[in-house]
């Protein structure tokens, strides 16, 4: 039986881990590779790295974290944050990354998507949403890191990344991201059962009995976490047996 | 020497990786000449079966591996290094290698397609790379999978919704339909069984 993923999610700047994505007070939360380690050995079933820098000059260091993560853990991981074209998926596929995320680039020219699919197979395609709701159950999509709308509806914005070629949804609530008072099960479900492909549900994750909801009730594929895991309040291992007692299944 | 095909497409960081944490040297190679003098093969496919095979083609790649796995030389085929090995793929409507007889079919499933995380190998008989990997959770990401038409060919199966087989053998070949390389303690186990039995059998 196909388990429940649990991925923590490693925000990069400058070849290290940091805490707060809003670029104030970045607190460095160590060595990504380490930290990548060490998830690896708690059981994190994947790992996603976010470069919140995503300028042209932190390229290089991405690409040689990538590497030196790739040589020494041995679970997937995908890479995203400013990724524009087919030439740069290729240099972090190259360098050892399993599948990319791609957001802003994405929504520009969403022929990135299928362009993407095509040369490097659905498997690595991540698109990654952040939604915020409008009215009612209406979710808007935002890019540029949640900053700027775009005025595409997400479920629609959803089956059109799937229409061409996406291998997954990384979904982020952005009402819900940071408040840790749980994920945004309404936005959750409403496109995992808008898209065939599977849902990684991303944003308020406080205590594992959020992830226990947007597994079940939010019917997501998999659910991403920062700072539960990064503050060690809720370790991996421990968060997975709470899961496990709910009748989850649990690698 | 463990050769690694390189058809232009696949992501083979992660088997030379893998393979160099095992202390195990390989030549990622796209000559049929490397093929011919191989020790063992590890075919890490991924993506889509119509491009993979003209990639193949184009490379002379194909008969070389039709030729490997005649002579018995350890072959290790990852997904699409399964597919690749039965008679025709429903996706792209490919014709493949042909080495083991059956298609490969999008997988009927009410489950969510593709299947993508952890799910089990059960295995279904002895088998040397195998053994002692049984039961474990394997990481997977695929919509198609290989149908064999001689059920003996199946070591191993995994279910998403309905029974598939997720590994095939035939003499010192093995295909699975996992990423060995990308699941963890259990993959890394599997990879050093097959170095081992591709020493053993030098």
């Amino acid at each position: 039986m196909l388990t429940k993923r649990i991925i923590p999610c490693l925000d990069v700047t400058g070849g290290r881990v940091v805490k707060g994505r809003n670029f104030q007070q970045l607190r460095d939360q160590g060595d990504p590779v380490a930290m990548a380690r060490s998830y690896s050995q708690e059981g994190a079933d994947e790992l996603v790295f976010l470069d919140i820098s995503a300028a042209q000059e932190g390229r290089a260091t991405l690409v040689d974290l990538v590497d030196r993560t790739a040589r020494e853990v041995f679970i997937p991981f995908t890479v995203g944050g400013g990724i524009r074209d087919v030439d740069e998926i290729r240099t972090l596929l190259l360098a050892g990354a399993d599948k990319v995320s791609i957001q802003t680039a994405a929504v520009q020219r969403p022929e990135l998507i299928t362009e993407g699919a095509r040369r490097f197979g659905s498997q690595c395609i991540v698109v990654a949403i952040d939604a915020r709701r409008e009215t009612g159950s209406d979710w808007q999509v935002f890019s540029h890191g949640g900053r700027v709308g775009t005025g595409l509806d997400a479920l629609a914005w959803a089956r059109e990344a799937e229409r061409r070629g996406a291998g997954e949804i990384l979904l982020t609530s952005i009402d819900a991201d940071g408040t840790r008072d749980g994920y945004d099960l309404e936005l959750t479900a409403a496109i995992a059962d808008a898209v065939q492909i599977p849902v990684i549900a991303s944003g308020g994750a406080g205590h594992p009995r959020d992830l226990a909801a947007v597994l079940t009730t939010g019917r997501a594929d998999a659910a991403l976490a920062a700072s539960i895991f990064h503050d060690g309040t809720y370790p991996i291992a421990e968060t997975k047996n709470f899961l496990r007692r709910q009748g989850i299944a649990i690698r | 020497m463990i050769a690694v095909i390189d058809y232009g497409a696949g992501n083979l960081r992660s088997v030379q990786n893998a393979l160099g944490r095992l202390n195990q040297d390989c030549r990622i190679s796209s000559s049929p000449e490397d093929l011919r003098q191989a020790q063992a093969i590890v075919f890490p496919g991924v993506g889509a079966a119509g491009p993979a095979m003209t990639a193949l083609r184009e490379r002379r790649l194909d008969q070389a591996i039709i030729d490997a796995i005649r002579r018995d030389v350890p072959y290790l085929g990852i997904c699409l290094g399964l597919q690749l090995l039965f008679e025709s793929s429903a996706e792209d409507g490919a014709g493949c290698l042909g080495i083991l007889a059956g298609t490969v079919e999008r997988l009927r499933t009410s489950e969510k397609l593709p299947h993508v995380g952890w799910n089990t190998l059960e295995q279904t008989r002895a088998h040397p790379v195998l053994d002692g990997i049984d039961g474990a959770a394997m990481y997977f990401t695929h919509s198609f999978v290989g149908v064999p038409r001689d059920q003996s060919l199946v070591a191993g199966y995994t279910v998403h919704g309905t029974p598939f087989a997720s590994a095939v053998s035939v003499g010192r070949a093995l295909a699975v339909q996992f990423h060995p390389e990308r699941s963890g303690d259990a993959g890394l186990r599997l990879l050093a069984r097959f170095v081992e039995s591709a020493r053993a059998a030098a």
